[in-house]
């Protein structure tokens, strides 16, 4: 039996060992930062070597003026139901009701009272522990001249601007999920 | 269901090396599985992450996610990714002779 357990274990070990993941994040609303941020720390607790590439919306991200400012618009969102303010059912909210003056700041602060509750940290504090454990972010350049952006605008842990070109480098063999 | 000796102990485990009953658990079995995880010797500041893992999953029945061991034992994600580097989530839960950590945070 010993020896089973044994064979099962040593190529999944192996297996993590060199496994490499790159995400792009592409996405500045508040829903859209969270999947890399919870996926990144999964692969970084199994030991999977983590980049993450922001472009364009997605800097939002790492932008040190809004990272705490990041909202979820109910308008063009079909899945958002009024049972998230706990209406029963799958009843939606209207299109004109989303375009109403405050109804992106009540939305955002209701997922983030929610995410709150779970434990889930907030998006700056998330990607502190993502660097803390040692994955790597980067800033899209073409993004950054277009912005008119500078390194000085990101959050520490940022570590450099860097080009498409230069993503497609320290990436060969990651696999990579565009966000 | 399988079983293994660990440190002279015959002990469940599951397919993927989990300890099932964390009561059969001892601080040389710990050691052992340490070892196989790469790691020579565990100092008292891996005591302290076992130790409130141990805690934590004997109150709760699961194993503590990273978060839940960052918070809950006061050690920063840098230091708890150092002292069990390369995948510390499994690692933890497999020394501390608990099942795999469920939740994503």
């Amino acid at each position: 039996m010993e020896t089973l357990v044994q064979t099962l274990e040593q190529p999944t070990a192996a297996k993590t060992e060199d496994r490499k993941v790159a995400f792009i994040c592409s996405k500045g609303n508040l829903d859209m930062a969270y999947p890399a941020l919870v996926m990144g720390w999964a692969a970084l607790g199994n030991g999977i070597d983590v980049t993450i590439f922001f472009t364009f919306w997605g800097m939002d991200m790492i932008n040190k003026a809004r990272v705490d400012h990041l909202e979820i618009p109910p308008i063009g969102n079909a899945s958002m139901k009024m049972n998230m303010m706990g209406v029963p059912g799958y009843i939606g909210i209207p299109q004109f009701m989303g375009g109403l003056p405050g109804m992106t700041p009540f939305a955002t602060s209701l997922m983030n009272k929610k995410m709150a509750a779970l434990g889930v940290p907030t998006v700056r504090e998330y990607l502190e522990m993502l660097v803390d454990a040692g994955a790597k972010l980067y800033a899209c350049k073409m993004s950054v001249d277009m912005f008119g952006l500078k390194k000085e605008d990101f959050i520490p842990g940022v570590i450099d601007i860097v080009t498409a070109g230069d993503f497609m480098d320290m990436t060969e063999g990651s696999q990579i999920i565009f966000i | 269901m399988a079983t293994r000796t660990i440190a002279g102990k015959t002990v469940q485990v599951n397919d993927e090396g989990f300890m099932l009953n964390p009561n059969e658990w001892t601080k040389e079995i710990a050691l052992e599985i340490a070892r196989e995880e790469g790691l020579a010797t565990l100092t008292d500041a891996h005591w302290k992450v076992i130790d409130f893992c141990r805690q934590n999953g004997m109150t709760t029945g699961k194993a503590p996610t990273l978060r839940t061991i960052t918070t809950g034992a006061g050690v920063p994600t840098k230091e708890l990714f150092s002292l069990f580097p390369k995948g510390p989530a499994k690692k933890v839960a497999r020394i501390a002779g608990l099942g795999k950590p469920e939740g994503c945070v």
